[in-house]
């Protein structure tokens, strides 16, 4: 049984680990700059698209009579289509993403979710419904969507390795996976098969540690995961290297691969490269996604 | 245990080097621990097998390294002395130490009173009984303990002279009938004497001798010839080529002692003179008071200018200057052709000479002077200033001392002066009566063809006689004199050109112009012209060539001052006489320098002994060393050394050993303390300077400070935000110990009992207001008062404001800048609203052109803006970004929330841009959005 004062305190704790990360998500999202993304056609929407003149068939009361009168013919009012698109996200929150080499550099996790908060903001900004994938939080659209958001994204993960969620996925909609993608590569070819089978489409957006593409390391090493699970012995860490970086581009290639088959893209960002520019690349692909 | 220069206290430990060889063979068997390293890509690396299945042995350079500390750290245990003392070699008996002492020992005193302190100690080991004995004040010697000549040696140092041969004679006839050992510490030169003192010391018992190594070089006293100083220096032995440096030292204008100007000398090789000119101009060489060779402490290399490099300073002031070309009949012309080789001459006018105090002031036919240039002249004269006085036409013409005496001339006139032997009058032209003997002028020899044909009659007064003297041939007065204070007014009752007289074109005229001290010769008195005068010293040298005052030295009869040795009667300084200064050195101008020659039988020993060295101390260091280095290479060859706690330990480490090594005291941990201060006010200016920051100041309240920091806090965080200023976090500034140029902007909350600043500090604070810096003045107290004294907040504004450099002020105009630069506002309102801001007032002519909304304003940022909405409790906002304060109520609250957040944006664009948003050119775009 839960000590009601206990949960009060650690809900206060965790509450307080908001603000700052919505804060800088803000500040983020706030470097780029939208227009609302009409369909480009006549539909329902509030900017005004076009007159045409009346065909048969059109209500009476769809007639501008302003624009009529000042000529002879009668004409329709039409508007812009605009339709809300749901976005799904999915941001790894295993033991993994709690690695950084650098005190300098951000934690991948953190970055992932910096992320993911920032364009979920400019989505919901943008007009558009956003949740997360799964059961837990299903898309909806304001400004109190970006709080819960952060709230699911401030747990952690006990697993050493995310796996993607993909039950439950809305039919057509978008979607925005965050991870390393460093563990098993086979549930993930699950989830964007499924995906794909649903017609949704969306965009994989690697995040590496710098180390983890360098490998800089010598001598006798016990490599361990994050979790503890995992565990490699080597006599001589120097000589991995190149092998070590034959297996990750050999990662990338398969995801780039899957990316391709199903109508997805890939991305890799590194934690030590600027933040905006994985937002602006993730924002340009949901937007050629929905296009 | 003796090995070549090395002994060893503990022999018997080297035996432990043979274990070397299997510590080798140990270490080598092992292999470095693995690290454990978290890392995510681990499942990348999983069934990667290393290619060679051989560990990383230890490599052979860092066993080495290993080895070289461990054999090091057991031969430092084995304690090595370098230079093992032999003990074979010992005396018995008294032991008398005699030295030189003279000015030439003064050059490797230090190594001497080492030595003999060295030789003191060691025969008060061997219980032997000692004597010292200085041969420049010679002394019977009395044997006593060593260790209490050791006591005395600081009192032993050289004097400034050389020991006389009756010096050393005095020495050999008081030694005694004992017998003893002698050491003789000798300064290297060859002097009358010595060798007598030598067979006497020889007859008690064994001599040795011990000298300096280096050569006694030395300057002979300075002359002035050919527009240049001569220098001479000289050494003993003529070696090979080498080059000295000789140092003009004088006082500079603002009176301290230094450098004037240097100069090289070369001796050549087997020379052992070497001479050089030096030429400087006369200001400079009048202020020389010695020279000497740089980096040598001796008397003998310091020689004292005395009044023969001085030339005496006239200034010539003519009333008429007008005739321009005829420079026959110029007033000064005469004047200048006699003074100009002995005198430096300054022309100009008097209150520009006045300032730089020459010797003498010559005024050629100058009638009236001005009341304030009367009273400086007379001033001048009363501190020693001779002022010579031409007559001429002018002066004939003029009122001047006719009733009266004038203070600046020595007699009467009687109106107009007379002419004889002219075209127009009667009698010949009058000659020069001989001088009387209490003239100055006497013995001067008068030449026939000095004739005077018009002069300026003084009045027949009482005091006339005194005041007379040289008088013509039928006793009238030519040259008048009255002393004033410690100065003399001289007239001359004939002009200075040849238009009244022929005086200056005879060289008597320079004889008398001599004679008054106009100009002075440089010759050196001769010791029969000094006889029956007493001179003073001022300043005496000691040995090392250092200047001192004289204190309480009784006086030197002029005589001796020429010819007698140097000796305690007579020390090396410069002498003071009636109206001149002698210098003494302690070279003359024929002094040479020679080595000295001992007989074979004489062992001559060089100054320095070698001491015993342990060098334990040294190896256990050096091992130490090394053992830090194998850590650090160890850590680095199994990868320690990369990763961010890694480094940080490994620097951390490094650190701790460098400081463990240095030496620690209180002038260390001082210099860390400072250097600690330096480094946070260096880390706070970069803090202030990599971003914008904005500051407070500290008021000393501390719920204050903090609000005002939280509002700076929420308005830095509105500017980030909303504009592409981006602020870092605020700071807060002590005015005492801060400096505030980094910030371009203050906020200063006014609390009724904060401190006044300093002087320093409101200095810094004008700096910073005309520099371009803004301060926001706050009373928070809604200005109930209007600025004025009925608040205590308003009052203690008042008394803050008022050392502050603050322009006129005015209530912010509705068309001022700060109402456009980023928001368009009206009021600026922060807790409270509606209270007046008072801002930099608009230049009075600021008019309103013509179909354009604002006044052209003041071109700058305002440096301070007052009011009184306490805008920092409106802005407050704590770490999460909540509002600390409320303000007003509802909806109407949050409004007047954002309002004060606007103008503080506006505020700091003010700051940052400027008038920028005054330019016309945003006028379209203003008025666009002001929808008019």
């Amino acid at each position: 049984m839960t000590e009601p004062a206990a949960l009060r305190q650690r809900a206060e704790t965790e509450a307080a680990r908001l603000p700052p990360l919505l804060a800088r998500a803000e500040y983020l999202a706030g470097t780029v700059l939208l227009g609302d993304h009409g369909r480009r056609r006549s539909g329902l929407g509030d900017d005004f698209w076009q007159y045409r003149p009346v065909q048969p068939g059109d209500p009476r009361r769809w007639i501008d009579w302003r624009r009529s009168a000042r000529s002879d013919d009668r004409f329709v009012r039409e508007r812009e289509w605009q339709i809300a698109q749901s976005v799904m996200l999915w941001v790894d929150q295993s033991a993994s993403m709690r690695f950084t080499s650098d005190k300098n550099i951000v934690e991948k996790g953190e970055r992932a979710r910096l992320l993911a908060l920032a364009t979920a903001i400019l989505l919901i900004r943008g007009g558009e419904r956003v949740g997360l994938t799964g059961t837990l939080l299903p898309p909806r659209r304001g400004g109190n969507q970006v709080l819960r958001l952060a709230e699911f994204f401030s747990r952690d993960d006990a697993a050493d390795y995310g796996v993607p969620e993909h039950r439950a996925m809305i039919p057509n909609a978008r979607a925005l996976f965050v991870s390393d993608f460093l563990g098993d590569v086979s549930e993930v070819k699950l989830a964007l098969t499924k995906a794909a089978d649903r017609g949704v489409r969306g965009v994989l957006l690697q995040v590496l540690d710098p180390t983890e593409e360098a490998f800089p390391f010598q001598g006798r090493t016990i490599f361990e995961s994050i979790g503890g699970t995992l565990a490699h012995e080597t006599l001589k860490a120097g000589d991995l290297k190149t092998r070590y970086q034959q297996r990750l581009h050999e990662r990338k290639a398969e995801l780039t691969h899957l990316c391709h088959a199903t109508g997805w893209q890939f991305q890799t960002h590194h934690t030590d490269a600027s933040a905006q520019s994985a937002l602006l690349y993730i924002y340009r692909a949901l937007d050629r996604g929905t296009a | 245990m003796i090995l070549g220069p090395i002994g060893f206290a503990a022999p018997w430990l080297l035996v432990a080097l043979a274990a070397l060889p299997v510590l080798w063979i140990i270490l080598r068997a092992v292999p470095p621990a693995p690290i454990r390293r978290r890392f995510p890509g681990v499942a990348l690396l999983l069934g990667l097998t290393d290619d060679e299945s051989v560990t990383d042995r230890t490599p052979w350079w860092l066993l080495l390294l290993r080895m070289l500390a461990v054999a090091a750290i057991i031969i430092g245990l084995a304690g090595p002395v370098l230079n093992p003392e032999d003990e074979s070699q010992r005396g018995t008996g008294p032991l008398l130490i005699v030295t030189d002492g003279s000015w030439a020992s003064a050059r490797d005193w230090t190594s001497q009173s080492d030595t003999i302190d060295d030789l003191l100690a060691e025969a008060a080991r061997e219980g032997r009984t000692a004597a010292v004995v200085r041969l420049t004040r010679p002394e019977a010697p009395v044997f006593q303990g060593p260790d209490l000549w050791r006591t005395r040696l600081p009192g032993l140092a050289p004097l400034a002279w050389e020991p006389s041969a009756d010096q050393m004679a005095e020495l050999a006839q008081s030694l005694g009938d004992t017998d003893f050992e002698t050491l003789w510490f000798s300064d290297g030169l060859a002097r009358d004497g010595r060798t007598e003192l030598l067979e006497a010391l020889e007859d008690h018992g064994p001599v040795q001798v011990f000298e300096g190594g280096a050569t006694v070089t030395g300057l002979r006293p300075v002359a002035f010839e050919d527009g240049a100083v001569q220098l001479t220096a000289l050494r003993a032995d003529p070696g090979s080529a080498r080059e000295v440096t000789a140092n003009a030292h004088g006082r500079d204008p603002s009176g301290t002692m230094r450098v004037l100007a240097t100069l090289p000398l070369t001796f050549e090789e087997g020379a052992t003179e070497a001479t050089g000119a030096l030429s400087l101009p006369a200001e400079l060489r009048a202020r020389v008071t010695h020279f000497d060779i740089a980096g040598t402490r001796s008397a003998g290399a310091v020689t004292l200018t005395d009044d023969s490099l001085r030339r005496r300073e006239v200034a010539l002031i003519a009333g008429r200057e007008d005739r321009e070309g005829l420079e026959l009949l110029s007033p000064l012309h005469y004047l200048q052709r006699a003074l100009e080789p002995t005198a430096d001459l300054l022309h100009g006018g008097l209150e520009d000479i006045l300032p730089a105090n020459p010797d003498v002031i010559v005024l050629a036919d100058v009638a009236t002077l001005s009341e304030g240039e009367t009273d400086d002249l007379m001033e001048w004269i009363d501190n020693g200033g001779l002022l010579v006085r031409f007559a001429g036409p002018r002066l004939a013409a003029s009122d001047v001392s006719r009733d009266a005496e004038d203070p600046l001339m020595p007699v009467r006139l009687r109106a107009g002066g007379r002419n004889v032997g002219g075209a127009m009058s009667w009698g010949e032209p009058k000659t020069l009566a001989p001088f009387d003997e209490d003239s100055p002028f006497a013995g001067l020899p008068i030449p026939d063809d000095v004739t005077v044909s018009s002069q300026v009659m003084a009045q027949p007064d009482p005091t006339l006689a005194d005041r007379v003297i040289a008088r013509l041939s039928d006793s009238t007065p030519l040259v008048t004199r009255k002393r004033m204070g410690q100065g003399q007014v001289v007239l001359f009752h004939v002009s200075a050109n040849a238009e009244w007289s022929t005086l200056p074109l005879s060289g008597l005229f320079v004889q008398m112009l001599e004679r008054l001290s106009v100009s002075s010769s440089a010759a050196m008195p001769e010791a029969t012209e000094l006889e029956g005068t007493t001179w003073q010293p001022v300043q005496v040298l000691d040995a090392f060539g250092t200047l001192s005052g004289a204190g309480t030295l009784p006086g030197v009869d002029g005589s001796a001052l020429i010819d007698a040795p140097l000796g305690p009667e007579l020390q090396p300084g410069l002498y003071e006489g009636e109206d001149r200064r002698i210098a003494r050195n302690v070279l003359d101008a024929e002094a040479v320098l020679e080595p000295v020659a001992w007989p074979a039988r004489v062992p001559v020993a060089g100054l320095t002994r070698v001491e015993e060295m342990p060098l334990g101390g040294w190896l256990l260091g050096a091992a130490i060393l090394m053992l830090v280095a194998d850590i650090l290479a160890s850590l680095a060859l199994s990868g320690r050394l990369t990763g961010p706690r890694a480094r940080a330990g490994a620097a951390a480490a490094l650190a701790a050993i460098l400081l463990a090594g240095l030496p620690a005291g209180p002038s260390h941990a001082q210099t860390v303390e400072t250097d600690e201060e330096a480094s946070r006010s260096d880390a706070m200016a970069i803090e202030a300077t990599s971003e914008v920051v904005l500051a407070h100041v500290i008021t000393g309240n501390r719920q204050v400070d903090d609000l005002a920091r939280a509002g700076l806090l929420g308005l830095s965080q509105t500017l980030f935000f909303r504009t592409s200023v981006e602020p870092e976090d605020p700071m807060s500034v002590n005015l005492e110990t801060d400096e505030i140029a980094f910030f371009p902007f203050l906020y200063w909350p006014i609390t009724p009992d904060q401190p006044t600043p300093s002087a320093e500090a409101y200095a810094k604070l004008n700096r910073y207001l005309r520099t371009g810096g803004m301060i926001l003045f706050d009373t928070r107290d809604a200005d109930v008062a209007g600025y004025g004294a009925a608040s205590p907040n308003g009052r203690k504004l008042q008394q803050l404001a008022a050392p502050l450099d603050i322009p006129a002020l005015e209530p912010v105009p509705s068309d001022h800048v700060l109402t456009r630069t980023f928001y368009l506002l009206q009021d600026f309102p922060g807790r409270h609203t509606g209270g007046a801001v008072w801002v930099e007032a608009a230049p009075p002519d600021a008019e309103l052109i013509e179909g354009m909304p604002f006044r052209n304003l003041n071109d700058g940022v305002t440096p301070v803006v007052i009011g009184g909405n306490d805008w920092s409790s409106a802005w407050a906002v704590d770490d999460r970004g909540n509002p600390l304060v409320p303000v007003g109520r509802g909806f109407s609250g949050e409004r007047q929330r954002e309002i004060a957040y606007r103008f503080g944006v506006n505020l700091i664009m003010h700051v940052l841009t400027g008038n920028y948003k005054s330019d016309q050119v945003h006028v379209p775009a203003l008025l666009d959005r002001l929808g008019q």
